[in-house]
């Protein structure tokens, strides 16, 4: 029964360690419409960061994830405004192809700069090792996870609900030229997303890297399943993309666990199975946009 | 005149062999006699060719964007690997023919999956199924061989006469002549009304189905070919270098496909086989230049023939060219003139 829950507990840390990945796609592919395979790119660029940071210059982790948040989303409005932009009307072959030779070019760099071994990020102890609450195991780390991830959650629905910012972005998803007429500036909206976005999956990476394993390679690696992930939610809202990767998260840790022959067999064909079923994805809208 | 025999007059005047064509394959046919060292890499061009002229009668021809074609690929390359070492079929001709066929047995049955849902659904389902049986091959590696791939293939002499040598003369000659077989047949269907009614669905699904056209039968139906054509290159590729891996299904494989085919350009069945040949010699460029990084140079080509405009390039790569057929061939024949891409 322990270890179930131990299992439960793995699942939903590595759950929400994917929202916090995939939710900034979660708004370039699911509301702007921009097919962005890229996107682990920016969280490779933010793990890799914050490894160097604690590793090489002797930073505290704590200090250096921030600023995995913040580079990654320089890097991101930098190509935002130089690159992207000019792709938003394009037919999704070109945005296919730009990005896949993004991440081609981001895999090459990164192997050539930083070897193309797996790194580790030095942990503080306070992160290592593991707490038992009522004879159930719960890793620090993963802890530390939920805590993290969990909070960004509830601001990020908080933001998007409640402030001036949200309804802005909201208003210029659902009809952009509509809101251009009532004096919104679009670009700018959408850039500043964007590089939030870039800045949040900057930040996964950061975390990510004990748990997934940070390598060159993996924005092809995970590159599934941040679009399972935004599939599968749909996209009317960040309660979907959620729900989904805390659900593809313990599917995956369970499948590992449970029938480690099936391999990622199962998660796939769920996918299949749950697009044909409602191809705009579980908690969708109904019409396609 | 009526409608039928005006649509008939119009195929078969853009069906009519230019001298553009005729001078490509007798090049094609030149340079297998001319380089007799590098017939491996030529064989390696031919292969990819073929795939690539698979993905055009989808893409180009359909507008599906595809980012798993390496499944039917690798279908192909393992149903030939086993046929051969299991002595099941020992005729290289006959079990291209049967891998070919189990390929397009799975793209019949996964066509259905494809013409639902929109773009987006499509780029999953095909990334997804390619994954899954990649996946599965891992899975069942006792008949797969795992991440080794299958060893020990012994090709026998193709129609018992040509037998496959080590310089891979045989396996070129094979390779191409399969190839300009498939390319004939691909250029009957593209040119008959099933090929004009399949870009007219491209351009505008919903017109198309308005004038009574049977739109999901016509996608099942080149989804289908095309499968038997990536399966036939697939097959191809197992028989030629006596190998098959995991490494058929991957993503990368994909992912190339697409940029042979967009360095050719989509929709006149050429670009596929254009494409293969440029695609190869960057491919050698920059292996020469830095072995382990062109990765990153294929990106970087990737990223700028997007930003600068796919049609823009081919516009200004087909300007000489156009330019030598006009002197000799008057103001009217044009080598090849890409179509614009689905919408």
């Amino acid at each position: 029964m322990a270890s179930v829950l131990t299992n439960l507990f793995d699942g939903v840390a590595y759950g929400m360690l994917l929202f916090v990945l995939a939710c900034g796609l979660a708004v370039t592919l699911g509301l702007m419409n921009f097919v962005n395979l890229a996107h682990g790119a920016f969280a490779m660029a933010g793990g890799y960061i914050c490894a160097v940071l604690v590793n090489n210059s002797g930073w505290p982790f704590f200090a250096a994830l921030p600023l995995a948040f913040v580079a990654s989303a320089a890097i991101g409005i930098v190509l935002e405004r130089t690159l992207y932009r000019h792709l938003y009307t394009r037919s999704h072959l070109d945005q296919v192809l730009f990005s896949i030779g993004l991440v081609f070019m981001s895999v090459a760099a990164v192997d050539y700069i930083m070897g193309s071994s797996r790194i580790f990020i030095k942990l503080p102890a306070a992160l290592e090792g593991q707490l038992d609450l009522f004879g159930v195991g719960i890793g620090r780390y993963r802890l530390m996870i939920v805590v993290i991830c969990g909070l960004l959650t509830l601001a990020l629905q908080l933001i998007l609900a409640k402030t001036r910012f949200g309804s802005r972005l909201r208003a210029a998803v659902d009809d952009p030229r509509a809101a251009i007429g009532l004096g919104i500036n679009v670009p700018q909206v959408f850039a500043f997303t964007f590089a939030f976005g870039c800045g949040l999956a900057g930040l996964g990476g950061a975390l990510s890297a004990e748990i997934l394993g940070l390598d060159p390679y993996f924005p092809l690696k995970f590159m599934i399943y941040f679009l399972i992930v935004v599939t599968v939610g749909g996209s009317s809202s960040i309660t979907g993309p959620f729900l989904a990767s805390l659900l593809l998260g313990i599917a995956d840790v369970a499948g590992k666990y449970y029938v480690p022959k099936m391999g990622p067999f199962v998660i796939y064909t769920v996918m299949i199975v749950i697009l044909l079923w409602r191809p705009n994805g579980l908690f969708g809208r109904t019409a396609a946009r | 005149m009526t409608a039928l025999s005006d649509v008939s007059t119009h195929a078969m005047a853009s069906a009519r062999w230019r001298p553009g064509e005729i001078a490509f394959w007798v090049l094609a046919l030149a340079c297998a006699f001319l380089f007799p060292s590098r017939y491996l890499i030529m064989t390696d061009i031919v292969r990819l060719a073929l795939f690539a002229l698979s993905l055009d009668l989808i893409l180009g021809y359909a507008g599906i964007v595809s980012l798993g074609h390496a499944a039917f690929f690798g279908v192909g390359a393992y149903s030939a690997g086993l046929l051969a070492l299991h002595g099941i079929i020992n005729e290289p001709v006959i079990a291209l023919v049967v891998a070919g066929l189990v390929a397009a047995v799975l793209g019949f049955l996964t066509s259905f999956l494809v013409i639902r849902g929109v773009d987006l659904t499509r780029l999953m389902v095909t990334l997804g199924i390619a994954l899954l049986l990649e996946a599965l091959a891992e899975r069942f590696s006792n008949i797969t061989g795992g991440t080794d791939g299958l060893q020990g293939i012994e090709m026998q002499p193709i129609l018992g006469l040509f037998a496959f040598d080590m310089f891979g003369k045989t396996g070129l000659f094979y390779s191409l002549i399969v190839l300009f077989i498939l390319f004939l047949l691909a250029r009957r269907v593209v040119h008959s009304p099933f090929g004009l009614s399949l870009r007219a669905i491209r351009n505008n699904p919903l017109r198309a189905a308005a004038i009574g056209m049977p739109v999901n039968r016509r996608l099942i139906a080149i989804y289908t070919l095309a499968a038997f054509y990536a399966g036939i290159a697939g097959a191809l590729f197992t028989q030629t270098t006596a190998l098959a891996s995991l490494d058929v299904f991957s993503f990368e494989r994909s992912a190339d496909l697409m940029l042979v085919l967009v360095i050719g350009g989509t929709g006149y069945l050429y670009g596929g086989l254009i494409g293969a040949v440029v695609f190869k010699m960057l491919q050698e460029l920059f292996q020469s230049i830095t072995p382990q990084y062109w990765l990153f140079w294929i990106g970087l080509v990737l990223v700028v023939m997007v930003l600068v405009g796919r049609e823009r390039i081919h516009r200004w790569v087909l300007f000489v060219p156009n330019l030598v057929i006009r002197q000799f061939a008057g103001r009217k024949a044009v080598v090849a003139v890409p179509e614009r891409d689905a919408p």
